[in-house]
């Protein structure tokens, strides 16, 4: 299979593999849709982690709020984002963490006409 | 006869759902997005169907990874809003058209469009943000409602062909079906856009506004373009361009092009809508 979709800088397609690696890690953001896990949660961060089967890499990324992190171990971001609603984090202030910018940096350039395309197309042709 | 005399196609960020729940959309910042609302409001109120078919896509709302279909139809005749984190949207509950959307799922099915079938499901603001984006903020809504819920998120999503073909067998399906009644198809999501990675915040107008364009001018060229255009052009959340396919394809032929709106940013996402009729 062509997996020619690597050559996309700073982007995390969602493949097979990755489903595979984050399936865990995805699923406990999943539980945050539920109120009492979120109460959980709340109490008891360490215990209630114990239930989703992780690696402690994947632990840690969620621990430390390593949005970019959580990327690149499986998690996919309508997954991860519920983390970042369960944080009461916007979007803005996310993009902004995986971007190296900060939310009123990353908020100002949505309206500016958000991230040009031009440089950010390729990473064989730089283009 | 049923028959489908509309297309609409427009973007379902949920930013823009919470300004309209919340009393922002005289604000700056969501003016101008929401003015350019209105002709398209007016246009569904003089022309309100009796049946929309709504394609658009669960942001790990009512499915998980647990289940992951690429093709799903609503056949309920209620779906109410999903509880997204914040509460369910305070909006009117969506009711569905068991009958035409059994039609569908038969005809689609023995047509070789192996749809899933779901009896109960909440939907979330990629359903709810067209009705209000079309609708405004009515009792109930004026119409009921198809949703139909396309796999975005797991790649490999259909390809766009494949949504278009299945638009064309909509047409078909939906003109077999005896009560006299008029039906208008969403295609909803995108414009370009990219939530996650470094990348986050990317958005291409001039793809966007050439996808607005082709949707009369030359669907031939839309029709093909693949997973890798959409991702490197239009961003990892752009794919979602390709549920606008279905409902080009549920036009036919020819479709004419009654009014359209861009506007960015609506949060991180480049805001079209599009106004179609089957010519
Ligand atoms: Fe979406």
């Amino acid at each position: 299979m062509d997996k020619n979709y690597h050559d996309i800088p700073g982007t995390y397609v969602f493949d097979g593999t990755q489903n595979r690696a984050g399936y865990h890690l995805n699923m406990f953001c999943k539980s945050l849709d539920v109120e009492a896990n979120r109460d959980a949660f709340r109490n008891d961060p360490d215990v209630y982690l114990d239930r989703y089967p992780m690696t402690a890499e994947q632990r840690k990324a969620i621990e430390d709020r390593d949005w970019l992190g959580m990327l690149q171990l499986g998690g996919n971001i309508y997954y991860t984002f519920k983390i970042a609603i369960f944080d009461q984090v916007s979007m803005q202030a996310v993009g902004g963490m995986m971007s190296n910018m900060t939310e009123e940096e990353f908020r100002q350039m949505m309206v500016n006409g958000g991230r040009s395309v031009e440089g950010n197309r390729s990473k064989s042709e730089g283009n | 006869m049923a028959r489908i005399t509309a297309g609409i196609g427009t973007s379902h960020v949920p930013a823009i759902g919470a300004a309209i729940d919340h009393d922002k959309t005289q604000e700056d910042y969501w003016k101008p997005l929401f003015d350019g609302y209105m002709p398209a409001q007016e246009y569904v109120e003089k022309n309100t169907p009796d049946v929309a078919i709504l394609v658009y896509n669960d942001h790990a709302s009512a499915f998980s990874l647990e289940l992951i279909s690429t093709f799903l139809l609503g056949v309920a005749d209620y779906f109410p809003p999903a509880d997204e984190g914040y509460g369910p949207r305070q909006v009117p509950g969506v009711e569905g058209h068991p009958e035409l959307a059994w039609h569908l799922a038969e005809s689609l099915i023995l047509d070789e469009f192996d749809m899933a079938i779901a009896n109960e499901m909440p939907v979330d603001h990629g359903l709810t943000v067209p009705l209000s984006i079309t609708c405004g903020q009515p009792d109930a809504w004026p119409f009921k409602v198809i949703p139909l819920c396309v796999n975005v998120i797991q790649y490999p999503q259909p390809t766009g062909k494949r949504c278009f073909k299945l638009g064309q067998a909509i047409r078909k399906a939906v003109e077999s079906f005896p009560e006299d009644l008029n039906v208008a198809i969403y295609g909803t999501g995108g414009m370009s856009h990219q939530l996650q990675g470094e990348r986050a915040g990317l958005i291409n107008a001039d793809f966007d506004t050439a996808f607005l364009d082709d949707l009369t001018a030359n669907v031939d060229r839309l029709v093909n373009i693949g997973h890798m255009e959409y991702l490197r052009e239009s961003g990892s959340e752009g794919i979602e361009m390709i549920m606008w396919l279905i409902m080009r394809g549920a036009l036919g032929e020819q479709a004419k092009e009654i009014y359209r709106h861009y506007h960015v940013p609506a949060s991180n996402t480049g805001a079209g809508l599009i106004v179609l009729e089957a010519a």
